[in-house]
Order: C-alpha cells, then structure tokens, then sequence
C-alpha cells in the first residue's frame, strides 16, 4: 500500500513528486508511456509566460505568476536551462494598440511587470519584426525553458528523494474500497490512500472512474516547426501576436538550445492521441508567422511536430479534490500557461492538499537538487581536459550536430531516472536533436542502450511499446 | 599548440585523395582528421560495386575503392586520427578537435582543406504529413544498420526519392527479403543514375511512381501504413489520389547536404549548394582554406571527388609554399536558365591552370539542347548534348585562353534546340 499514487508522469506530475517528496510519504507514480514528459510535457512552446494574459483571479493567473517566480530557482537547483529573455506581444494594426493597453492593464492587476514599447523601440530590439510593427507589450520576466529536462529533473529530484517511478503502466480502473484505493493497471493491482490524478489528456476519464463529472478535457492540437540554431539572431524575444479565443497565437521564439520555433496551430479535434501534422496547417502557420517576423529561413527547418493541449471545458486549471472524497485529487485542465505554473502547482497540491490528509512530516534530509550533468562545452578547455583525463568517454564524440559526448550518454542512462529509449535518452542529452536528426548518432545510440541494458538490438525501442527500429539480422 | 603546415576535415575519399595531393606536391606536415572509427567514411558502408570506372578504370566496391586510397595515404606516411571529431576552425585557421585519448587539442594550421562530406535530407527537413513512428529512416541509416551492424530495418518497404542510395537499398533489402513496394518520386523524372534505375528497380519488379509524394504517415509506435500522392505543378499532393501501402518501413532518399557547418561558422561565403563559394583552385573565401568532394557540393561519382580532391590537395600546398598569390580580379561564375549551380563560384585567372573545370547539374532532363558559357555576354564556348539529366554531373572544360580578362561574369546556361 502507498500513501500516495499519482497517475501520469508528466511536467504536473513531476512537480508534484517533488514537492511531496519533502515528506515522510511513499509515492508511487504510474506513467503508460515508456518516459515521463512524453505526450504534452515534450511538445508545447517552451515557455515560461510572465503571466500578463489570464484573467485576473483565475488559477492560471496565480499559478502562472507564482510558478514564474519559483522558475529560476527551480532551474538552477535542477540544472535545467531556463532563458529569461522576455516577451513582446506585437500589434501590427493601429486599433492593436487599445488591446496591448488592455493587456497591460491585465497584466499589473496579475502584478506582472510590462511595458508598452512604440514601433520604432521594436524595431531597435528586433531587427526582422515586420515592418507593420506599431507597437509591443514587453513582459521581462517571461522565458524559454527547456522543457524535457525540466520534466525529467524534477522527476529525476524526486526519485532521489525516495518517490518511485513505474513506466509503461496504463491505468485501466480506480475504485475506492473501505479507506483506500484499488488502481487496475495493465501490470496488476496498487493500492493507495491517496490518488493523484494528473492524467493530463486523459484526466477527464481517469476522474469519471471514480465519479460522474461535468468537466471534460478536450484536445486542441498545435503544430510547430523547429528550424536549425544558426547566426545571427532571427529573433531577441519571445514574439507573440495579440491573443484571441484561439490561444495565444502563433509565436516565434528561440528555443535554450539556440534553434528557433515557430507555432502553434490550434485545432480542436475528438482523438486524444492524434499528434499528426498536416501539410494544410503547417502552410498556414508558416503564412501567419510570416506577418509578425519576415524572412523566417524556413529553409533551416530540421523537424515539425505536433502536440495536443488538455484543454478543459471550464477555461481554467482544475486542481482540487473531488466532489466525494478529498483524498482524490484531480490537477487537470492544465493548458497553457501549464509549463511555467507547474513548480508553484506541484507546491499547493503537495503542501494544501495532500500533506494535511496524512499530517505528513518533512524529512530533514531532503535534497533539493540533482547531481549537476556535466557539459564539457560549457567548462574550460582546461577543465573540460581534466575531465577527459579522469573519464575519457567525455571526448568521444555521439552526436555531431549537438556535439553530445559519449560521458554525457552514459551519464544520463545512469540516473535514478529510468532513459531505456532512444527518445529518452534525446530528451535528456539533446542527442539527435540536430540537422540530421539522428542520421548519424542513431545507430551509435542505439547499440549504447542494447549494450546498457544488455539487451539484443533487436529489443531497443525508439519510445512506444512495438517502436522497434531494427527488426531482425540480416541472412 | 601544435602546428601543422596543412589539416584536412574528413578522412574520407575526399580527405584521403587531398592529403595525398598535398604530400605529392611537396608538403609533408599533413595531419587528416577523421570522426569515425576508420579512414574511408560513407565507403565504409557502400558495400554494392560500381565505383571506380572512371578513375581506376575498373569496377570496384565501395570497401574496394577506399582501400586503395588508405594504402596510398599510409604508404606516403600521411599522419592521420581516427576518432577525432572537429568542434569548430577559429578565424585564424587554429582547429580544435577532440577525442578519448588527447581530449580537447588545439592545432594551428597554415592551410586547411575541409572533406567533410555530406548529410541525408529526412522526414523533419521536408516535414512528411501525419504521425512520426519508428521506421521512417534515411536510406543511408538503413544502408549502414544493415551493411556495417547486420539488421535489417523492416520487411514490408515503401522508398520515398530515387536518389541512388535509395535504389541500392531498394534491391538491398529485396536480396535479404523484404518486400520493397515501390518507390515514389516527386519530379516527374528519376533522381539517380541510369544504370541504378535499371539494376536496383526494374530488374526486381519495383515500380517507381513519378510525380508522387508520400502524403500521410500511419503510425503510433511503428510505422503501419503511407499514403502516396500525385503532385500538380507546385508539388503540391493532389486530393483523392492518395494510393496505400500497409509499410513497415520509410526509406528516405531525398536528397543530400553539404556538411559545412564549420566552414559556415568561420564565415566562409556560401554557395547556392548549400557548401561554400569556391574558386577554380577549390579555395574558399578564406585565404587557405580550401574545400572539396560532397560537402561543398554532392557528386554522383566518387570517382570526380577524388579528382576534385587532388585539386583541393594541391592549392593547399600551392598556398603554404608560397605559391598561390591572391589577386583582386575574380570572375563570378553564375547559374543561368536551366542550371541548377556551377563550382567553382569564382576564377582567378592569374592562378588558372590553362584548362578551367566548369562543374554544373542541369535543373531538369533535356534533350537536344546546347550548354553555352558566356563571358560578360558574349558566347565563348557552346557545346551539344543529345540528352542531359540532373542525376549525372557535368564537367565542361573550360580552356584559360577564351577569357580575355580577370575581371566579369561568367554564366553557364541551357538551351533547348528547336525541333525542326
């Protein structure tokens, strides 16, 4: 029996281990995928939004605002990249302006720091915006995070402070019997007395097994395109155009890693694990950001994606207990700003909702950060040699394009965080995350994890059940 | 530091025949620095024959070809690292490399010849439509799980380009099984070469579907089904002429990139092959700094790399004895109608050997059509072609003498004969 199962092991679920790891509680985390962060934790914009959009009142507002402030400290203590380069919302048509005047008005009564900037101090800040510039709203304290590693860190945090971790276990019914709970998985039966549940796309289901409920999670499906990291600068900020009822519209950013995202779409649609691209939508992503920043290189395009936000019906986060019993706990609906409020999300629901239940007490040797990842790029040639002395591994060369050592590979199948597939491990080292998206680095990978975890190469996934790259020897 | 008259990028075809140049036109200090576990690079994995029939006159494998080259190198003593991977060339040609062994070293070179080769255009690049599975994978990829590690990738094949590593791989993997199910092609015509056309498709019953673009991708974890598309004009797929093929396996054989990266971060002016802007000695526009074979523009022969290589191998040595003065009157070289590009992108016609080597790709199969060269306007050389195709690359020899001055434009252009 668990104090606690937290069913889905996303960015929400992550922060909410890690938060709850403080305590003198087992926790237990069910995740149906073969890597935590691997449905919408891994495709969204990145960003930490400052918190100038929500209304006023609204979890999204607070949390927004609160995870942004926790966001540096976070990042440091779990060796995440996090880039505060701010945000500019850009009007491109004179009766914008009024609206960037209403946004600001918003955004000091969520106690956001911003301020309007005239056409010509875009134009100053952001060589390549459209000349139809007439005005932005610059919000300073948003960022770009990177947000596999924010995901993976966390979790990985919270597993060195005791929280276990259980992959590719689907949850298929939750019953409550006498004073706790019997979770039916694809692997047999947990038990809990408490549940947490973070299912993300799929919590509207999850909650209804326990009771009817009146909210619903829909899909919205965005699609991006990632271009290569290149000199000089395309853009300084985080761009957005004005928001509508859509979203937030169709932003161009940099990314941590120096590579440049354009996106998203926003599509309603009923399937929740449709994460396809179409041609049709790219065209009109990439038409629409043409008209906030001109000559985008689409030519340096290197991926496209798409991922699926939970949206919920009530147009805001859902994070409480549900309507018959408070240990059941549902954080769900969390869209977007979802990235940026996950630390201050996982916080509440650990320190109001959960430690109360059981009168939890801290524990005294917990540890708020990780065993730092070494990057050889970012040491001294002196140090990075001195490195390479003692571990030689850290000068051989895996990926060519994101030049990732064969050290930082064995680094991350090592952690406390299971990384058995392809996809994981280039979630965590950036490994085939360049131009020639694995060409290369692939096959080195993937003959790295079969020898990890001795297994057959036949075996290695590239991240789902039946993912198998290679499928048998050759005569 | 160390310090070395010439470092070559790459220790493949391209690296080994510059090195070997180099050394026969007197340098001695050469150091070739190549990534992979052995001299050779791609060659390693082109296990198929077919190489070699221009430069040694016989029909040689891949392995074949580069073993030749590797004697050559060693038995000149040409100093090489294997293992060694090149993180960035400083603006004062100062390499910085890195390997188990050494870690990071830093080598001043007084010239550089980069042979770093090329990379496989894939899904992300052209952004296939629809899901990303396992089993969409580059040709090359495929070519080395099997050649090099012994696995084959799937059983039920679909090839997406007809570029020649496509076609190999397409009678590849029918030799060890699979079922290939066709290829599809977006021009109207085939991207490779003639002869792999006739051996690797139609000798196997693999039909090949012009004008048609994978338009959909199916699959959650593995690929299980694609569609195909005719294309209109634009290359845009067609609505309702989607044909399906339950798949496996995606090859992708759409094209290949310089790898220039390094060069592109020295600030060397690029190319429209994507490699960078070179003169008739294969020189940069970065004094010493020379590049060759595919990554400065993708050959279909490794037989002309190698050749161009020697030439790249050569002005390297030129240059660190002195003897390849620069001159400020060039001659733009330039692409016009129906040429795709030509190397080199500039002349200098005070260092020219007395014969120039104009290298272009016609943009699209022509038949009964002329190839002229213009100087500042005016025709100096002309030449027919019954048939000409953008697979097979052109080498024009250009003699010294018809360009009067160093200074102006050059264009190659095509034109269509009118039928009479």
């Amino acid at each position: 029996m668990e104090d606690i199962i937290i069913i889905g092991g996303g960015v929400i679920s992550a922060f909410i281990s890690r938060a709850l790891s403080k305590y003198e509680l087992s926790v237990l985390v069910l995740e149906k995928e073969n890597d935590v962060g691997d449905v919408t934790s891994m495709a969204n914009s990145a960003i930490a939004h400052s918190g100038y959009d929500p209304v006023p009142g609204t979890k999204k507002a607070r949390f927004n605002v609160a995870g942004n402030k926790m966001m540096p400290k976070v990042c440091e203590e779990l060796d995440v990249s996090f880039n505060q380069v701010g945000s500019m919302t850009i009007a491109l048509y004179d009766e914008q302006i009024q609206m960037l005047k209403d946004l600001q008005k918003r955004g000091e009564e969520n106690g956001v720091e911003c301020r309007l900037l005239s056409a010509e101090e875009v134009k100053a800040m952001e060589p390549n915006i459209s000349p139809d510039v007439k005005g932005a709203l610059l919000c300073p304290t948003a960022g770009v995070i990177n947000p596999f590693t924010l995901t993976a860190h966390a979790m990985e945090n919270a597993m060195d402070n005791g929280v276990k971790l259980s992959l590719g276990e689907e949850v298929l019914d939750v019953k409550k019997v006498g004073d706790h709970y019997e979770i039916k998985t694809n692997k047999g039966v947990r038990e809990a007395k408490v549940v947490i549940n973070a299912a993300g796309l799929y919590s509207d289901k999850i909650a209804s097994m326990i009771e009817p409920v009146e909210w619903k999670v829909n899909p919205r499906k965005g699609e991006y395109f990632v271009l290569d990291h290149y000199a000089p600068g395309l853009v300084n900020h985080v761009l957005f155009p004005l928001p509508s009822e859509k979203g937030k519209g169709i932003l161009v950013t940099m990314t941590t890693s120096g590579n440049y995202l354009v996106g998203p779409s926003s599509e309603w649609q009923d399937d929740k694990d449709d994460m396809s691209t179409d041609a049709l939508t790219l065209s009109k992503v990439k038409a629409e950001a043409l008209m906030m920043v001109s000559n985008i290189p689409f030519r340096e395009q290197i991926r496209t994606f798409a991922g699926c936000r939970a949206t919920p019906n009530t147009h805001d986060f859902i994070i409480e207990p549900s309507k018959k019993y408070k240990d059941f706990i549902n954080v769900a609906g969390i869209e977007s700003p979802g990235l940026v409020s996950s630390p201050a999300i996982g916080q509440y629901v650990a320190d109001e909702l959960v430690a109360p239940l059981f009168k939890a007490k801290l524990k005294k040797d917990w540890n708020p950060r990780i065993k730092k990842y070494v990057k050889p790029l970012s040491l001294s040639v002196e140090e990075r040699n001195a490195l390479i002395a003692k571990d030689p591994r850290y000068g051989q060369m895996v990926c060519n394009c994101e030049k990732v050592s064969l050290g930082e590979i064995m680094d991350a199948l090592s952690r406390s965080l299971p990384c058995n597939t392809i996809k994981a491990l280039k979630k965590r080292t950036r490994a085939g995350f360049g131009k020639c998206q694995g060409g290369f680095c692939q096959p080195k990978v993937l003959l790295l994890l079969a020898d990890y975890f001795k297994e057959s190469p036949l075996d290695v996934l590239y991240d789902k059940a039946g993912s198998n790259v290679l499928d048998k020897e050759a005569k | 530091m160390l310090n070395k008259d010439l470092v070559i990028i790459g220790g493949g075809s391209a690296g080994m025949a510059a090195a070997c140049s180099a050394y026969d036109n007197g340098l001695r200090d050469i150091l070739i620095l190549e990534k992979g576990p052995f001299l050779g690079g791609i060659l390693n994995q082109c296990i198929h024959n077919g190489f070699g029939l221009e430069y040694f006159k016989e029909e040689l494998t891949g392995p074949e070809f580069l073993t030749r080259f590797v004697k050559e190198t060693e038995k000149r003593g040409i100093e090489y690292k294997l293992n060694s991977f090149v993180t960035g060339i400083s603006p004062d040609k100062v390499v910085t490399y890195t390997n188990g062994e050494e870690g990071y070293v830093e080598v001043k070179a007084k010239a550089i010849v980069m042979a770093a080769g090329c990379y496989e255009r894939n899904a992300g690049a052209i952004g296939i439509p629809g899901d990303r599975p396992a089993g969409v994978i580059t040709a090359g990829q495929a070519q080395l799980y099997l050649n090099e590690y012994g696995y084959m990738v799937g059983k039920r094949v679909f090839i997406l380009g007809s570029g020649d590593i496509g076609l190999i791989m397409a009678r590849r993997m029918s030799l060890e099984g699979a079922k290939v199910l066709g290829v599809a092609e977006i021009m109207p015509y085939s991207n490779g070469l003639n002869r792999n056309i006739v051996q690797c498709l139609q000798d196997y019953d693999i039909p090949l579907y012009l004008s048609h673009t994978v338009s959909k991708v199916v699959g959650k974890g593995k690929l299980e089904r694609i569609e195909i598309s005719k294309v209109d004009e634009k290359m845009q797929a067609i609505p309702d002429t989607e044909i399906s093929f339950d798949v496996d396996t995606l090859l992708l054989s759409i094209g290949l990139i310089p790898n220039n990266a390094l060069l592109d971060n020295m600030g060397a002016a690029k190319s429209s092959t994507r490699g960078s802007s070179v003169n008739e000695h294969m020189e940069t526009s970065i004094e010493g700094v020379f590049s060759c074979g595919n990554v400065l523009h993708v050959h279909d022969l490794v037989d002309k790399v190698v050749q161009e290589a020697a030439v790249a191998g050569k002005s390297a040595a030129l240059y660190v004895q002195g003897k390849l003065p620069t001159h400020e009157e060039v001659i733009n070289c330039v692409n016009g109608e129906g040429i795709g590009y030509v190397v080199p992108s500039r002349i200098d016609l005070d260092n020219a050997e007395d014969n120039i080597e104009l290298k272009f790709r016609v943009r699209k199969p022509t038949k009964n059509c002329d190839i002229y060269v213009e100087y500042n306007g005016e025709v100096i050389k002309k030449a027919y072609k019954n048939v000409i195709i953008p697979s097979e690359m052109e080498i024009m020899k250009l003699p010294k003498n018809l360009l009067v001055s160093g200074n102006g434009t050059l264009s190659v252009s095509l034109k269509v004969r009118e039928a009479k």
